[in-house]
């Protein structure tokens, strides 16, 4: 092995890749513009859609109530609702968005709450529609200050004092660190991105240089040279390393840069009710995880360029390197789901562990044993990985295949 | 010189293809200031003849000497002492002229004084000085073939390697390869080339093994290839022995 040899390898793979548009625009495009388009277009059309959302009255209707003026009354009296005449398709037309919800009152209502007795008033609503289920918390509040009022002149009617129906009052306090909650919420998307995107940016440069070379005739020329096989695959590696981490650095600095905006213009929007988004992110945070996706970017790197080495054109190469797409986003989205955790099992997955691991790390929590464990298993996978490259580049057979 | 001592390339059948004997048991010497010719059909076994020397394959049998050096003992030296041309030998678009020729300068381990002697004597010499800043890419097929020349030539190599290297070039850039083959003659290297064009081989070969699946038939000078057949023109001469083969 000739470190000189390595280097010059290298450096012509850099100089010939950063002259192929392809290669550049995977390498830099795509973290360039799918982060602020994300991250900034998804959170404001989040944001603008929720306050639309809370701006509109919805359209209530009532059914039944027409022996109990006293509730329709207070509910027709309700800011927060509009109410519309009554028809008898109600339940139509709230599937079709023509009304938000409706409330069922029971034949004597009134009466019967006069009585004390027990009774049912049902919210008809659509569940999974935002403006139907924002009706219905809206009909839910209305309902309940209702019942309370009217418990209230109850007691009061009997000579009891009303406070004792309101012995306590609950207040909420957040005790998360901005952030975590900036983590739990955002940061755990953080490490998937940057693990899909240092394979994308490592895929290209993995098939020019190994199968394109094939195709274009130049991996015999290369071959007569007296360089290595060990020394070419290696400067070859170290070239596709280099995209693949390229392409993970501009995206976790185009991710920091869009978020930096993006807060700033969700903050105008987000009004102070609705608790929404916290877009806090510990910098640090961020450089762990680029450490932590370093080796899976040299088992990526390794990886493409022993598959595409065995295919005889680009499209061939293409077409064994799509399916490790799959298989690298199916673990990663896996670390997403509710219910995966950081276990001594999840920890040794390559993916799914460094995933995991990132978007503890995000959160603020550095489970230095699951670190370590992480960091060391994944350096194991690469090494095996890249010892596979080798070996493979030291084979007649996969080089001339006929 | 080149000294192949019954070197045999055998693929192993795989899957889809039964085994195939490429090369069986050749041997032939190849002296400095010589032009030896090996001269066969297509699937005779030429390129994989020329590949096994230049390291590129490894033989499953016997061996070769090339400069001094065994093929499968020290490949790295063998290439190092070797020029090797083909028309499968591309270049790299992306490169300019001189960037890919000093690219392989660089891999031959000359050092930034030597190789930019031997870059400039080289652009000199082959007039490529016009386009020495132009990319591969944008070269016509003359330019590219004496881009080719110079890489073979930058670590100015003892002994050289050309297979087919005619093929598919119009008559002016074949008559470039020629000639430069003819010097690599005259100036006392060793070149084994391989073709099936019979009047290449008739103007330009001291000596000519004619090969056929895998194996030398016969060999010898022109005078003595006529002689023994009785006949003046190559193409007979290889019809009749490569038709006494089958």
């Amino acid at each position: 092995m000739s470190l000189r040899n390595i280097g010059v390898v290298y450096r012509k793979e850099l100089v010939d890749s950063l002259r192929d548009r392809r290669t550049v625009i995977s390498m830099t495009v795509v973290p360039l513009l799918l982060f602020p388009a994300l991250t900034i277009g998804m959170g404001l059309l989040g944001a603008t859609m929720m306050s639309r959302a809370k701006e509109e009255v919805p359209r209530v209707m009532i059914v039944g109530g027409e022996d109990s003026p006293k509730i329709v009354a207070a509910l027709k009296k309700f800011e927060k609702i509009e109410i519309v005449p009554t028809a008898p398709d109600y339940v139509t037309q709230i599937s079709n968005k023509i009304i938000r919800a409706a409330v069922e009152i029971p034949p004597g209502f009134d009466a019967a709450a006069g009585r004390g007795e027990k009774q049912n008033v049902t919210v008809d609503y659509f569940e999974g529609d935002v403006k139907s289920e924002l009706a219905q918390e809206r009909l839910d509040t209305f309902l309940k200050d209702y019942r309370v009022d009217l418990a209230k002149a109850l007691v009061a009617a009997r000579g009891v004092p009303t406070n004792l129906l309101d012995p306590f009052k609950v207040k909420r306090k957040n005790v998360a660190p901005p952030e975590k909650v900036g983590g739990s919420a955002i940061g755990g998307m953080i490490p998937y991105f940057v693990i899909i995107l240092s394979l994308t940016g490592a895929m290209y440069p993995a098939m020019d240089l190994t199968a394109g070379e094939k195709e274009r005739g130049t991996m015999e020329t290369i071959l007569t040279s007296p360089v290595s096989r060990t020394d070419l695959v290696l400067g070859k590696f170290f070239m596709v390393l280099t995209a693949s981490l390229a392409t993970a650095l501009l995206s976790l600095t185009s991710m920091a840069i869009s978020f930096m905006l993006a807060k700033g213009m969700i903050d105008k929007l987000v009004s102070e009710e609705t608790p929404g988004i916290h877009y806090a992110l510990d910098p640090r945070g961020i450089f762990a995880v680029l450490l932590m996706v370093l080796p899976l970017t040299v088992l990526f790197s390794a990886t493409m360029l022993t598959i595409a080495l065995f295919a005889k054109s680009f499209r061939e190469a293409q077409t064994y390197l799509s399916p490790l797409t799959i298989l690298v986003i199916l673990p990663a989205i896996a670390s997403l789901l509710p219910g995966v955790e950081l276990n001594t099992r999840t920890a040794l997955i390559p993916i799914l562990s460094t995933s995991l691991v990132g978007k503890e790390i995000m959160a603020g929590n550095h489970p230095w044993g699951f670190i370590m464990l992480i960091f060391l298993s994944s350096c194991v996978y690469a090494a095996i990985a890249l010892g596979a490259a080798v070996t493979m580049f030291n084979r007649e057979s996969v080089l001339f295949r006929a | 010189m080149i000294q192949a001592e019954k070197l045999s390339k055998v693929f192993p059948a795989t899957k889809k293809t039964k085994e195939v004997r490429a090369v069986d048991a050749i041997s032939f010497v190849c002296k400095p200031g010589e032009i030896y010719g090996l001269l066969g059909a297509n699937g005779a076994g030429k390129t994989s003849t020329l590949r096994m020397l230049a390291t590129i394959l490894e033989p499953t049998g016997g061996t070769a000497k090339v400069a001094g050096y065994d093929v499968v003992e020290e490949p790295e030296k063998v290439r190092e002492n070797v020029g090797f041309l083909s028309t499968a030998t591309a270049l790299y678009g992306r490169l300019t002229a001189q960037e890919f020729v000093e690219y392989f300068g660089r891999l031959h381990g000359l050092d930034d004084g030597a190789l930019k002697k031997a870059v400039d004597g080289l652009f000199e010499t082959l007039g490529m000085n016009e386009f020495r800043d132009r990319r591969c890419e944008k070269l016509s097929t003359g330019m590219k073939q004496k881009v080719s020349i110079a890489r073979t030539l930058v670590h100015d190599p003892p002994v050289m390697i050309f297979d087919e290297p005619t093929m598919g070039l119009d008559v002016m850039a074949a008559r470039t390869i020629v000639g430069f083959i003819r010097q690599c003659r005259d100036r006392g290297k060793t070149v084994i080339f391989s073709t099936h064009v019979m009047t290449e081989a008739e103007k330009l070969c001291n000596r000519i093994g004619i090969i056929h699946q895998g194996r030398i038939l016969a060999e010898g000078t022109l005078a003595e290839l006529r002689a023994r057949h009785g006949k003046q023109d190559l193409e007979d001469i290889f019809v009749e022995i490569v038709g006494d083969g089958q």
